[in-house]
């Protein structure tokens, strides 16, 4: 590119006038290893500008996903205190359902016989109750006969 | 948006990110942090991206604006030095050596520029983007970013003629 050109170029660019393809053209020539003595001291300002751009991030970049990892920590929780109850009810179980056996079918017999006295004694104080009902019935229908 | 659309949203910018926060934190561990900070605050919000027209755009301004919040506090004071590793280049070692000192020389005096001076320069001359991009990223009209840039530019003129001719001619 000519001189004249350049020079018209660079005083354009410190006027902030110049467009980017503009730029990219001062950068390609001061990278040019003939450029004109009198702009020698600007070689190092388009040489800094253009090896600049090529610095990276190198570091990882730490995305959080621990609210997901809570979530399931309380779900496997809750399914390990679920299990957890169902085997113990289901081991709790049996030992409340043993009553105990009779081996003797005589004495099993007996202890039945006791078994459903007691339970008819109980009926009977029931029905004995009963009776008052029947009283109060009577004294009703001699009070208000029809 | 699961973790690979997202890496793939933000890998086209992330260095540009990161060479914007350098830019004004110095360090490069510092920049890094910045860096990390803003794209986990982008996968934060991660739902709520397909509204803005351009990431790239909001993930610049996000630096932006952290970076002079990290410059505001305390923390700037521990801040530190240190300088970018150069690529190889094929010159000769001895040339190698004078770019690598010449590049620092601007980098140095980039470094005592305003911090909006620095960003816009930065934005511009580093990464190419358009006036209209800047304007939106900053804040600011064109014409304001323009007159930013040419300001910059021309103070970098200024102090790199002033070395340039540093006991060659007398000011």
């Amino acid at each position: 590119m000519e001189l004249k050109a350049i020079e018209k170029l660079l005083d354009r660019y410190f006027e902030a006038e110049t467009s980017t393809a503009e730029e990219k053209e001062l950068r390609t020539y001061f990278s040019s290893p003939n450029v004109a003595p009198h702009l020698e001291h600007y070689k190092s300002l388009f040489g800094y500008i253009s090896q600049a751009g090529s610095q990276q991030f190198e570091k990882s970049i730490p995305l959080k996903t621990k609210r997901h990892y809570a979530a399931w920590i309380s779900i496997a929780a809750s399914v390990v205190l679920l299990f957890g109850m169902f085997t113990f009810f289901n081991t709790q179980q049996p030992s409340q359902e043993d009553l105990g056996t009779y081996d003797d079918p005589e004495v099993a017999f007996r202890e039945t016989q006791k078994a459903l006295n007691m339970l008819s004694q109980n009926v009977n104080v029931g029905v004995g109750s009963m009776h008052y009902i029947g009283e109060y019935e009577k004294t009703r229908k001699t009070i208000f006969k029809k | 948006m699961n973790q690979s659309d997202f890496i793939k949203v933000i890998s086209p910018f992330k260095d540009r990110v990161f060479r914007l926060a350098k830019r004004l934190l110095v360090s490069t561990e510092e920049a890094e942090d910045a860096t990390q900070e803003v794209l986990v605050k982008l996968w934060n919000n991660k739902n709520k991206l397909e509204a803005y027209s351009s990431v790239e755009a909001l993930a610049m301004t996000m630096t932006k604006n952290y970076c002079l919040d990290q410059l505001k506090s305390k923390r700037a004071t521990e801040m530190r030095i240190v300088h970018s590793n150069y690529t190889d280049r094929q010159p000769g070692l001895q040339q190698q050596t004078e770019d690598r000192d010449s590049w620092q020389w601007v980098e140095k005096i980039i470094e005592k520029l305003p911090e909006q001076q620095k960003l816009i320069l930065q934005m511009r001359d580093i990464e190419q983007y358009e006036f209209e991009e800047i304007a939106k990223i900053m804040d600011m009209n064109e014409t304001a970013v323009r007159v930013a840039l040419s300001r910059a530019r021309k103070a970098l003129r200024e102090e790199l003629t002033k070395t340039h001719s540093y006991g060659i001619k007398s000011n």
